[in-house]
């Protein structure tokens, strides 16, 4: 377990988990994250704003989202019972449009016209852009070429609805790169423009606020695991990305020790640095440090540059990691595990062919670990897999990479 | 400590360091020392420069790609220190490479290089006890950034945490060229020498400075201009083998 180095007695300081997040950012944001902070606590405080924000999340959005007893997976399996937490149900197709509805409204509330957001599976972006054609909004959206590429759907769907995509083709010109490009978009045009941060990550409030719109989650699926098993689950298992999907998913249950918490990062192609996403892989894996203007795990040389990502889901491909995964992994109230690029992509095939859902390629990762798991378990035991998003956006990743010809016998690793 | 502004207005020379080698930015310093500027800045090259224009952006990247350590610039900062005495250097970095190296033995590396301040493009003054503590422990220091954005009671705290001079962004927006110099800057300058004035802090601006008309303009409000990506950019487009006259000639008609 790495040791943080960075300012461990500034746990007073708001934003703080453990001794991870803050904000480190050019002095020129700071007045527009204190008007933030300030905004958000005042909306939060506010039933109205909630009462919007929830009339919508349900009338617009279909939440609560179901939460599924994937009766025939767990069978199969032969272990411990599978519940699918549809997230991917929501409109949009992810978990995103939660966040993005509730800053697009604080964001309306704050009379800010212009809104900007980085995307890297365009999930966000779609969201983003979903959310801004609903309340009037102008778009713009930075998406690394690479994931433009990769995810060629959702630049279409983008633009569809009105936003503007802007590539960027620097580093890996994947998410990172994106942020990078949205931080300076938003340094420039402060004063008029709300920056929609898609995941839990950057500086205070962004993983604080972005968690608490995601927390509905756990707050639903508690209460629906109550209804139907009449007991909490044993384990909860979400990918992690920035990790905003994850401690939505996990919020509730913190504090209930008996249910253990899954992370689910990308393992990529391999265990060396530049080919995974896996912030907390033991060796090869990331230390504490200081992106995107947070302090948290990043994949980094011993020189402290960046290092370059790789995982065949644009969504996970990234050097960080919410600052709140970062405490929770060193205090192991949540564990941390990865996933490979193939594993995940028998995932899909498998969700596909035992339940007919077709998962995201980053939600397969944590239905890859719940495959991988289940089967170890008793048959008493349960399992929630948070499915934070739908694959319809990987049809192109998923012809590419299983050549799947009519109904051919691809069968994934293990039982299935 | 050789952070001077004796001549108005001072010029503060930004550099990053490696770009194109080590070796040249060691040539194109000195030049820049001998034809005027009273400070350097040396510019740690960073994966994710996010507050930096597409021409710092280049430079940075040409750098990482060719391996330049943080190492690498506190020992070519120890050789610009050796070389003159007189100069005023100031390290200039954003904060991941050194929190990897390590906030206390970077402190003590740098004031053994001979290093008089360190600028952290993304370290507010909330977050800066343990780095303001470590500073003085050496004998550096600290540079903080003050925006056009930042209200009063924040000028306030960056007087207070700076020592050497406050770097007074002259726009919003990230490095790079422009026309003139904005409007903003006169009315930053004004309001932040209420609090620097006391403490006896001279006051620089950067961002957007290119020229020798900027440089007049910007010493009619303040103490020293910092000239960036227009010095990068001629870097750039010279061979290596020019750059260190091209800048010694550059620098020396900013003051004409």
């Amino acid at each position: 377990m790495a040791t943080a180095t960075l300012n461990p007695t500034a746990t007073s300081i708001p934003g703080r988990f453990g001794a991870y997040g803050g904000r480190y950012v050019p002095e020129t944001l700071m007045a527009a994250l204190l008007e933030l902070d300030e905004a958000y606590a005042d909306a939060d405080a506010d039933p109205a704003f909630h009462a919007e924000l929830d009339e919508l999340l349900h009338h617009y959005c279909g939440r609560p989202t179901a939460l599924y007893y994937a009766k025939r997976l767990s069978e199969t399996l032969g272990g411990a019972k599978i519940y699918l937490k549809r997230e991917d149900l929501l409109h949009t197709g992810a978990h995103k449009i939660n966040n993005a509805l509730g800053q697009g409204l604080l964001a309306r509330r704050m009379g800010k016209k212009r809104i900007i957001a980085e995307t890297g599976a365009g999930q966000h972006g779609v969201a983003t852009a979903t959310v801004c054609a609903l309340l009037g909004l102008e778009c713009v959206i930075y998406m690394g070429e690479e994931d433009m590429r990769r995810q060629e759907l959702n630049v279409y769907r983008m633009r569809l609805l009105g936003a503007e995509v802007r590539g960027v083709n620097g580093g890996s010109a994947t998410l990172k790169d994106a942020i990078n490009e949205a931080m300076r978009d938003w340094v420039t045009n402060v004063r008029e423009t709300y920056y929609i941060l898609g995941s839990a990550l950057g500086s205070h409030p962004y993983p604080t606020m972005v968690r608490n719109f995601h927390r509905v989650i756990s707050l639903e699926s508690k209460q629906q695991i109550l209804e139907q098993e009449g007991r909490l689950p044993d384990a909860i298992v979400a990918c992690v990305g920035g990790g905003s999907n994850a401690i939505g998913a996990f919020y509730e249950y913190i504090p209930d020790a008996n249910v253990q918490l899954i992370g689910v990062e990308a393992g990529g192609r391999g265990t060396a640095l530049g080919e995974h996403a896996a912030r907390f892989q033991k060796v090869g894996g990331g230390v504490p440090g200081v992106l995107q203007g947070t302090y948290s795990y990043v994949l980094q040389d011993d020189a402290g540059q960046v290092a370059s990502t790789h995982s065949v889901s644009a969504g996970l491909d990234y050097a960080s990691v919410g600052p709140e995964h970062a405490m929770l992994h060193d205090s192991g109230r949540a564990t941390y595990v990865s996933c490979s690029d193939e594993d995940a992509l028998k995932a899909v095939v498998t969700l596909s062919r035992t339940e007919g859902i077709l998962p995201a390629i980053e939600s397969a990762h944590a239905v890859a670990e719940a495959v991988r798991l289940a089967p170890l378990m008793g048959k008493d035991k349960i399992i929630m897999v948070n499915l934070s998003g739908r694959g319809d956006k990987d049809m192109g990743i998923l012809a590419r990479e299983l050549d799947l010809k009519g109904a051919s016998p691809i069968t994934p690793k293990g039982s299935l | 400590m050789p952070i001077n502004f004796a001549n108005k207005p001072g010029i503060i020379a930004y550099l990053t360091a490696g770009d194109p080698s080590i070796a040249i930015t060691r040539e194109i310093a000195l030049a820049a020392i001998d034809n005027g500027a009273d400070v350097i800045e040396l510019g740690v090259p960073f994966s994710d420069p996010l507050a930096d224009g597409p021409v710092i952006q280049r430079a940075s990247e040409r750098a990482v790609a060719h391996g330049v350590r943080l190492s690498d610039v506190l020992a070519l900062c120890k050789e610009l220190r050796e070389a003159r005495p007189q100069c005023g250097i100031i390290l200039f970095s954003y904060l991941n490479p050194v929190v990897r190296m390590g906030l206390k033995a970077f402190c003590k590396a740098a004031a053994e290089a001979g290093a008089d301040g360190v600028l952290l493009t993304d370290m507010i003054v909330e977050e800066a006890a343990e780095y303001i503590a470590e500073m003085q422990a050496n004998n550096l220091a600290p540079v903080f950034l003050a925006a056009p954005t930042s209200p009063d009671a924040r000028l306030k705290a960056i007087a207070e945490a700076s020592k050497g001079f406050v770097y007074a962004i002259s726009r919003v927006g990230i490095t790079g060229t422009q026309q003139t110099v904005n409007s903003d800057a006169p009315g930053l300058v004004a309001r932040l020498r209420k609090f620097t004035e006391p403490l006896g802090i001279p006051v620089a601006v950067g961002f957007g400075i290119s020229n020798a008309e900027h440089v007049k303009a910007v010493g009619g409000f303040a103490d020293a201009a910092v000239i960036g990506s227009a010095l990068v950019a001629l870097i750039e487009k010279t061979a290596p083998e020019e750059a260190a006259k091209a800048v010694g000639e550059f620098i020396a008609g900013l003051r004409s």
